[in-house]
């Protein structure tokens, strides 16, 4: 038995060294330059789905690369590849992932992850080797005044707390909201305190403030007690799309009627899956984009994210797709072919035309766009307007 | 007041499943000395089971005798899963170390995480978990609460009751006791260690799967990794009550639940870790938990 299991693994290491060997070989003959882009996303772990969607994204753009044969860089065509490294979700594992990907596969920009509070421990890695770097969903102001090296492919948290905020004001015309975050969040937090700050400056009273611990509490029984007895016109939700449909179940089954108000993470046909389309109707949430925004390059990618994958990309997919974008036209533009090259040309971007609009960043490597406000309709999300950046 | 019995009520149906999910976790180790951590995995296959079979069925409201069908399928098959787990990954180390042993049970917890996460008909996202009970909500003297809570709490009394039953007044149950008292001389006195290990797995995992599909009807989204967190709490409360006692894990278990609803309702801020905190007060005053006894190891 023994001499068994160790004659098969002789056998898969003689196997190994010789698949290594081959492709080694293979690439290099092929392709004699070829520009290594790393993606920090989460694989494995509690929002494995977001990673999902991201990878979607990027793939798109691997095909159409193969289908041109290579990135145009000066005249010459060059090989991209994307390395993908899982983060688990978690701000360690995004250090150990940045580094991995520095250090040893020698990529020339990272883009990813997702989180805010993940590239938070990353970014500083990435600034001090002078690897740009751009997070996707990464809304919390803090992230990019870690360096120059740092970017976003999202509008901020202030912002989006605004939008709502307004939202719930202006168009709604409530004058009394609840709010149950996250606080082991970044991004939840982030958008709860803005919210509350635009909120109380157009004259609303936010009348109950409630947290929970963390992505694994799915009860949420005595925090929507506490809310139900204020008796809000508006209930705030800034978390994550895992988390929401149990708190909007559990806050309907108690016996609250207060409109549903999100955040961008909301934006993914799960929510009405897990929740039930009688829950989520008339919710309302902000959203990096819309798929049925009528502007023809938005179309173009649910096209073509429709014909690969059979369902509508969400903002996950959408945003991991413009900052691969965001990267790859800095590789074009850059004077030399270097972390400091591409961090100077992606820093130039202007009007540059991806489907949530164009980016354009400000001096602080945030672009500026809009949102759109979507609210649920029969399980659909239903476009009701754009918000622009004043 | 009514406030305060409506808290409790929300911290009796966390604390039920907590209750129901300690009670694998003292049962193993009780019997072999092994904390299984694979334990909420097991849960999270149940209920995963059982929402495949519901589906299988054809989804929609199935007939009662379907869903006890169901349930209980998903229990034994869980159950086998158990068995066949400590077969390939305990026993071969059952003479080794006991650190060798815990290792590994965070690897097949791991494994059991991610295996069918990789597969594609399972995947990452979180699905709905189908209404297997009729859910319709009522009002006893003001507190709230419905159909598929109080269902849950009888449930798992019941099973909890029919576990201590099996334990204390069965040969079966004579045969486990007599194993965790002494592996050794059990064996001297005819009895089948490994049989009795291998049923202690079965009932364990089966429980589980129940208090899987418990869960998921109270909470109702699955996904692959449901089983970490709610295996961590089951498991402070299991050393809450006294690890290796089983009255001590239902009593730890309902501790636990309405500890966490009353101090969430206090502040919010820092309800998650009040469990833990007990645990801390408890263990400092008595270390062997408040059912355990305290045992020397003689050398």
């Amino acid at each position: 038995m023994k001499k068994l299991v160790s004659i098969l693994l002789v056998l898969i290491m003689t196997v190994s060294l010789f698949g290594c060997a081959g492709t080694s070989t293979g690439s290099g003959a092929a392709a004699p330059e070829t520009i290594k882009i790393g993606v920090t996303l989460p694989i494995s772990g509690q929002s494995a789905i977001a990673g999902e969607y991201m990878k979607n994204g990027i793939e798109l753009i691997v095909d159409q690369l193969k289908a041109e044969g290579g990135l145009d860089v000066k005249g010459k065509k060059m090989q991209v590849e994307f390395l993908y490294e899982d983060n688990e979700a978690k701000p360690e594992t995004t250090a150990n992932a940045y580094r991995k990907l520095i250090d040893q596969d020698k990529v020339i920009a990272i883009v990813g992850p997702d989180m805010s509070k993940c590239i938070l421990a990353g970014g500083p890695i990435a600034q001090a080797s002078k690897v740009p770097c751009i997070g996707t969903f990464t809304t919390n102001e803090k992230v990019t005044q870690i360096g120059d090296f740092v970017f976003r492919a999202c509008f901020i948290d202030p912002f989006q707390g605004r939008v709502m905020a307004s939202y719930a004001a202006d168009t709604l015309k409530v004058k009394t909201a609840a709010i149950l975050y996250n606080n082991a969040d970044d991004y939840s937090k982030g958008l709860m305190e803005n919210f509350i700050k635009a909120f109380e400056a157009k004259g609303g009273t936010v009348v109950e403030t409630q947290a929970y611990g963390g992505a694994d509490v799915k009860d949420f029984n005595a925090q929507l007690t506490k809310i139900k007895a204020a008796n809000p016109e508006v209930l705030f939700m800034p978390n994550q799309f895992g988390e929401v449909p149990l708190q909007m179940k559990q806050a309907r089954q108690m016996g609250i009627t207060a409109q549903f108000l999100g955040g961008d993470s909301w934006d993914s046909p799960d929510v009405p899956n897990i929740a039930g389309v009688d829950i989520v109707e008339g919710a309302a949430y902000d959203a990096a984009f819309s798929p049925v925004d009528p502007n023809p390059v938005c179309q173009d990618f649910v096209k073509r994210y429709k014909d690969k994958y059979g369902v509508n990309p969400n903002s996950n997919a959408v945003l991991a797709y413009e900052a691969a974008l965001v990267v790859l036209e800095g590789v074009k533009n850059a004077e030399t072919l270097n972390g400091q090259g591409v961090r100077d040309a992606m820093a130039k971007i202007t009007n540059f035309p991806v489907p949530s609009g164009t980016i354009t960043f400000d001096e602080t490597r945030n672009p500026v766009k809009g949102a759109v406000i979507n609210v649920y309709k029969n399980g659909q999300p239903d476009y009701v307007t754009t918000v622009n950046p004043n | 007041m009514t406030t305060i019995l409506q808290l409790i009520m929300y911290g009796l149906q966390l604390g039920s499943i907590y209750a129901l999910i300690a009670l694998g976790y003292t049962m193993v180790y009780g019997i072999i000395g092994l904390i299984n951590f694979a334990h909420g995995d097991f849960l999270m296959v149940g209920a995963f089971l059982v929402y495949f079979l519901a589906k299988a069925m054809g989804g929609g409201t199935l007939s009662y005798p379907v869903v006890a069908f169901i349930i209980i399928v998903g229990m034994i098959l869980t159950g086998l899963l158990g068995v066949t787990t400590e077969r390939i990954a305990y026993k071969p180390l059952r003479k080794k170390p006991r650190l060798s042993a815990l290792i590994t049970a965070i690897g097949v917890s791991m494994f059991l995480e991610n295996f069918p996460r990789a597969l594609p008909f399972i995947g990452p996202q979180p699905r709905p978990f189908p209404e297997l009970f009729p859910m319709s909500s009522f009002s006893i003297g003001g507190v709230g609460t419905n159909s598929v809570q109080i269902l849950m709490i009888t449930f798992s009394i019941i099973l909890m009751a029919g576990l201590h039953y099996i334990t204390t007044k069965t040969k079966v149950g004579s045969q486990m006791r007599a194993v965790q008292f002494d592996k050794d001389a059990a064996a001297l006195m005819g009895i089948n260690v490994n049989n009795t290990i291998s049923i202690t797995f079965f009932i364990g995992a089966a429980l589980a799967a129940a208090g899987g599909v418990f869960y998921a009807s109270i909470y109702p989204m699955i996904d692959v990794y449901m089983g970490i967190w709610l295996g961590t709490k089951a498991f402070v409360a299991a050393v809450l009550g006294g690890i290796g006692d089983i009255r001590g894990a239902m009593l730890g278990g309902f501790i636990m639940g309405v500890a966490e609803v009353l101090a969430t309702a206090v502040n919010s801020d820092l309800g998650y870790g009040a469990g833990f905190v007990i645990l801390i007060f408890i263990l400092l005053f008595k270390p062997a938990g408040i059912m355990g006894k305290f045992t020397i190891e003689k050398v």
